[in-house]
């Protein structure tokens, strides 16, 4: 074994059923553990289907798909919901915050869904982690009332509450000025060589996917670049 | 559980003006229903207290020719030990009898009363309104129709022949009115040993007469009554049998009542569902993103059970001092011209409370569908078409 902690093989995935739309054709990879991969490829390549299918979000049509030694393509529902808590952080491009709640709320949010008490040293690590992604003077506001900059850096802190094995990233930085993108990806590395967490990104920006250990382009639904 | 009773709460929070109307919309539902249903109780209570609150709702009487029963007594003590549901429990001796002024006759009732046992049950006391209650034998009250019609004076003499033949003579003390003609008219009340006397009765009565607490259960204890003293010579009477126009009407409005209710209910329960459906949609976003970061579709949906359940109580609340308001305004405001209300209405803890707990079940039931929506959201549905 060589410690990958994602491993896909032969996935194919197909929408649709009247009409039907093949997205990945026999794709195969392994991510190893505690790396920092970022995902390439133009729009409608398959790369955003790829990462959902890693994130347990999406099935493969068919092909088998491991997170952390688990095959996952044939677990329950229930199953995979504790299975993302507990080993997988989401960011999304939409940052995705819950506006009804605060930055903190927010980042107390996964721990919750596993463990309904939550403790003083939670709410301490809860704070460390805003402390971590510089958001210790907002972290009461809603979620509305940040600007996108404070919200994605809250969606980061979130993903990382559960201390996960795993990060999947969309474009987190898609809709933010390039001053903040560099922000971002500089608290993502550091995490990444802080935690030790295993960091799958998808970006269309070619500057940030080469400060990645490994860049993997994906075209026309199969790994076009490997490096 | 609470989690997603945090989530619900929050969720009901941040948008509070849908929130208020879901809740306003309950109310008024409910308070319909509490005030529809104390008004109709009401009427029917009210109803019921003037056709046979002051009259014997079982009477015992006898089967023989001479129309009297002698062992009263045991009668009387085997009720009392027995029916605790039995109050104003009296005796009566009745005759028919003439009344000759000046060229006239009139004919009437005698009716002898142990007076001070009668009045829980006739109200007799109350219902004078000029002179006294008798105190000796061969006193009487006579009614306020007899009254202006024989034009007769407290303190007259009464020429008074018996069924017997017998004459005797009356001294009226005073003047009744029971508020039914025929009886303001012809009854004749006095002493029980004076009518005993008078019909040459010795010690029997001609009727046992009593109330009960529920009269809607007259006809049970009226059954047990017969059963327990199972004597074929006595006939026993209740009020249920002998007034079924009245027992139907009743029935009538209380279905009528119940069915207004039912669909006041459904109306609301559509409405609350199809609002909450509505609120399944604008948080697919937060249920998608809980779910991606591994919430339950259990939880998910009891999400929104808990709003419903949150929802059905405030409205209830905010449905029963709503619906008790247009009560105390309805009995301040729709008067008689005497400044009585036209209908007294009815405030019944327990309908009130039944009410209320349907409401809350109701809306419960309501958040089933969004719950099963929410249930079956797929994240993936909400990430992809961001």
């Amino acid at each position: 074994m060589h410690n990958s902690i994602i491993e896909l093989k032969q996935i194919n995935k197909i929408y649709g059923t009247a009409v039907k739309t093949q997205v990945l054709y026999d794709l195969n990879l392994d991510i190893k553990e505690g790396s920092f991969n970022s995902i390439i490829g133009q729009s409608g390549s398959g790369k955003s289907t790829l990462l959902n299918i890693v994130g347990t979000l999406d099935k493969p049509t068919s092909g088998e798909v491991f997170i952390d030694g688990r095959r996952t393509d044939q677990m329950k529902k229930n199953e995979l919901a504790d299975l993302r808590n507990r080993t997988m952080g989401f960011i999304f491009q939409f940052h995705y915050l819950l506006p009804e709640f605060t930055a903190l709320e927010n980042v107390l949010m996964p721990h919750r869904i596993i463990d309904e008490r939550v403790s003083r040293e939670t709410i301490d690590r809860a704070n460390e982690l805003m402390n971590l992604v510089g958001l210790e003077k907002v972290k009461n506001n809603l979620a509305t009332n940040m600007s996108g900059g404070q919200q994605q850096r809250t969606a980061i802190a979130r993903a990382l509450m559960n201390n996960p094995k795993i990060i999947l990233a969309d474009e987190p930085t898609g809709n933010l000025d390039s001053d903040t993108t560099e922000t971002i990806y500089n608290l993502l590395r550091d995490i990444n060589e802080k935690f030790k967490t295993t960091f799958v990104v998808i970006t269309h920006d070619r500057r940030i996917a080469e400060k990645a250990d490994r860049i993997i382009e994906i075209k026309d639904g199969k790994i076009g670049m490997d490096i | 559980m609470k989690l997603p009773f945090r989530i619900a709460l929050r969720f009901l929070k941040s948008s509070k003006g849908q929130t208020l109307l879901i809740a306003l919309g309950i109310a008024i539902g409910v308070s319909v229903q509490i005030f529809i249903g104390s008004l109709i109780q009401g009427l029917q209570k009210s109803l019921v207290d003037t056709t046979i609150g002051n009259q014997p709702q079982i009477t015992l009487k006898s089967g023989n020719e001479d129309k009297l029963i002698t062992d009263y007594e045991d009668i009387l003590g085997s009720i009392t030990d027995n029916e605790p549901e039995v109050i104003n429990l009296s005796v009566a001796a009745d005759g028919p009898a003439l009344i000759n002024i000046d060229d006239d006759t009139y004919s009437i009732l005698v009716r002898g009363f142990d007076i001070e046992e009668a009045d829980s049950l006739y109200n007799i006391k109350e219902s004078i309104v000029e002179g006294e209650v008798p105190e000796s034998d061969y006193e009487v009250l006579i009614g306020i129709d007899l009254q202006t019609e024989a034009g007769i004076e407290i303190g007259d003499e009464l020429d008074v022949l018996s069924s017997q033949g017998d004459n005797q003579t009356f001294t009226v003390t005073g003047i009744f009115n029971l508020g039914v003609a025929s009886l303001n008219s012809s009854w004749t009340i006095t002493t029980l040993e004076t009518a005993q006397d008078m019909f040459g009765m010795e010690d029997s009565v001609s009727s046992i007469n009593m109330q009960v607490t529920d009269v809607f259960a007259a006809d049970a204890i009226a059954a047990s009554i017969e059963e327990r003293i199972d004597n074929e010579e006595l006939v026993v009477e209740n009020w249920k049998a002998q007034n079924e126009d009245l027992l139907s009407g009743l029935n009538g409005q209380s279905v009528s009542s119940l069915m207004i209710q039912v669909f006041v209910m459904i109306s609301v329960l559509l409405g609350i569902a199809s609002i909450l459906a509505i609120t399944v949609v604008q948080k697919s976003r937060q249920i998608g993103i809980l779910k991606a970061m591994g919430i339950r579709d259990k939880t998910s949906s009891l999400i929104f059970l808990f709003q419903g359940l949150l929802l059905g109580v405030a409205g209830a609340i905010l449905g029963v001092i709503l619906g008790l308001g247009l009560a105390f305004v309805f009995t301040k405001f729709a008067l008689n011209p005497d400044g009585t209300p036209v209908v007294p209405l009815f405030i019944d803890p327990i309908f009130i409370g039944a009410s209320a707990l349907i409401a809350v079940l109701a809306s419960v039931i309501a958040a089933l569908i969004p719950a099963r929506k929410s249930s079956k959201l797929d994240p993936i549905e909400v990430i992809r078409n961001a």
